[in-house]
């Protein structure tokens, strides 16, 4: 399926990355390419078949539920970016 | 022969005997590290902790107790969180990271006594064949053509890793393979690189890239080192619940040179059109091999290879963009200047549009498509609905009484730097034919170094096993390689 500039610039927005409107043109005509290089999948037959969820057949283990770990802000905010008072400090969210 | 160009086997036994301490088979590599910085391999140097660890292993080696890694310098590809060290998977995203803690790969072989030499470059996120998007520039093949000083890529996405062991600035390197990340470089220089089975290494602290498909493997210069080095990495950890709570054979001990009787499949679905005859005539002298040495060729049929490419490229972006989701510029890493005015949002799309490549956006935004409401049927459904084909081609074979199976590591010998920078991003996706099906079906596979091609460069062969088969793997990799008798090195230009 092709995808247009304005498939292009909602997907971005979805993405939560910045796509210069100049730039929308070639990043759609790629994202294009590599959907129709998908598009070969359609000549399967999956019926019947279950989407594989595990690699390797296995029950997930169950571990205790204690706490483990804790008390280490510091570590926890040291490579932050903005850090105040003990929190990860980021702009406004609302108004 | 100066001791960076050794193998683990034969430092371990140096190093027994005392005919050589740690700390000066690591200022070996270090001076090797530092007169090969035209390959731009390693990326961040940490000579003043694997000095420490080379003394520390040296006081243990002369306690007698000295693990088969005691004293080993290795390179540790980027993706590995390394404490206090950078650890930015080549991505300026990860610009300035220093993790607080050690991946349990690392703290493995740390725990054995290895010596960390430093970080290796590779592409950005694993996202690459080429090493060419990282944020540190590419690393370069010691290889090149017979009479030409082109650069050539050392594939990728493990390319640094595949550099620094080909060119001996380390005895060996940790990589990691989600759709050939190993056996595509380690092809492409040379040398060894083993994906284990998915579940057999601990994915613990490796930054994610599809977690379905990623799996860490040592890249070495001998399959004998790959099986020294695979033992210490492997095993159950309960930090990665996807890690298997099943015992680790003797690797090493497995490698008895007998496949007599054992069953070699050779699929005739990866027998594409325009193949190189080299590729072509490489494999036919991989099955004579195997056949010398007693084992039973048969041809089998996997019929659903030809879709293991379009399914990777939608489940791996898929994953990623999942993955990718918590590079946000809150928590860590790089975040965006912003103007007057700008929120949250901004801020997120901002600081992932200058942290990400170019390559690595694509990827997000193809995963985030396929993903999204409405095309999540059509692509993601049907991708992992191919996969479970896929991977029952596979079982059924083994069913049949196929041992392993033989196929050509890579499409082609290393490719020059900047070849593929006008192509099609689809065009380097095919790197990956015959390695992503392994990745797909949680296989292990193995590539071994077996021939030159007419311009000198090194082809490799792909061994698949059984799943938890690594120790049969490794033992017709051994084979395979004793027979080629591959010795040839790099030419030293840099």
């Amino acid at each position: 399926m092709a995808i247009d500039i304005d498939t292009a610039r909602k997907v971005a927005k979805l993405a939560r990355i910045r796509v210069e409107e100049a730039d929308l043109p070639k990043l759609a005509g790629q994202l294009s390419g590599i959907l129709g290089f998908m598009e070969e999948l359609n000549e399967v037959d999956v019926t019947g078949v279950e989407p594989m969820t595990s690699v390797t057949p296995m029950r997930l283990k169950r571990r205790a539920d204690v706490v483990t770990d804790g008390n280490i802000q510091a570590q926890v905010l040291k490579n932050a970016p903005d850090a105040r008072e003990g929190f990860f400090a980021v702009p406004k969210v609302v108004e | 022969m100066s001791a960076n160009s050794w193998t683990i086997a034969a430092a371990r036994d140096a190093l027994r005997k005392g005919e050589i301490s740690a700390v000066d088979l690591t200022m070996s590599c270090l001076t090797a590290i530092d007169a090969g910085d035209g390959l731009n391999a390693f990326v961040h140097k940490t000579p003043e902790i694997a000095l420490e660890q080379a003394r520390a292993a040296d006081v243990r080696i002369a306690a007698g107790d000295a693990p088969a890694m005691c004293g080993i310098p290795l390179g540790i590809k980027d993706l590995f969180c390394t404490k206090g060290v950078p650890s930015q998977a080549a991505s300026n995203i990860l610009k300035g990271f220093r993790p607080e803690y050690e991946s349990t790969v690392t703290t493995r072989l740390f725990g054995a006594g290895a010596v960390m030499l430093g970080k290796l470059n590779m592409d950005e996120f694993a996202m690459g064949s080429s090493n060419e998007t990282s944020a540190y520039g590419n690393a370069v093949n010691p290889w090149q053509r017979k009479g030409s000083n082109v650069q050539l890529t050392p594939g990728g996405s493990s390319g640094g890793s595949a550099a620094a062991v080909a060119a001996d600035l380390c005895l060996a390197a940790t990589g990691t393979d989600t759709g050939g990340s190993i056996r595509q470089p380690a092809a492409f220089t040379g040398i060894v690189g083993i994906k284990p089975t998915y579940g057999r290494v601990s994915r613990w602290g490796i930054v994610a890239f599809a977690s379905s498909l990623d799996q860490a493997g040592p890249m070495t210069k001998s399959v004998r080192d790959a099986a020294i080095m695979l033992q210490a990495m492997a095993g159950h950890d309960p930090k990665d619940s996807t890690s298997a709570d099943i015992p680790v054979p003797d690797f090493e001990a497995a490698l008895t040179g007998d496949i007599r009787g054992k069953v070699i499949g050779i699929p005739k679905e990866y027998r594409m059109d325009g193949m190189p005859a080299e590729i072509e005539a490489l494999w036919a002298r991989g099955v004579e091999m195997l056949k010398d040495a007693g084992a039973e060729v048969r041809d089998i049929s996997l019929p659903h290879t030809k879709y293991a490419l379009p399914a990777y490229y939608v489940i791996a972006p898929a994953e990623a963009s999942s993955n990718l989701a918590r590079y946000d510029g809150v928590r860590y890493g790089h975040r965006a200047k912003l103007a007057q005015g700008d929120g949250i949002t901004e801020m997120y799309e901002k600081t992932r549009a200058e942290g990400f490549g170019p390559e690595v956006q694509r990827r997000v935004m193809v995963g985030t498509y396929v993903l999204s409401a409405g095309f999540y049927d059509a692509y993601y459904n049907r991708a992992r609905k191919v996969r479970a084909l896929i991977k029952r081609d596979f079982e059924l074979v083994f069913a049949e009484g196929v041992d392993a199976i033989l196929t050509p590591a890579t499409p082609s010998a290393a490719f020059g730097l900047g070849e593929m920078a006008d192509a099609d991003p689809v065009k380097m996706y095919l790197n990956d034919v015959f390695t992503v099906t392994v990745n797909l079906a949680g296989l292990p596979g193995i590539s071994v170094p077996v021939g030159l091609d007419a311009q000198g460069l090194p082809l490799g062969l792909q061994l698949i096993g059984r799943p938890w088969e690594e120790a049969a793997l490794l033992n017709y990799a051994h084979v395979l390689e004793s027979r080629a008798g591959f010795v040839a090195k790099a030419e030293k230009w840099w």
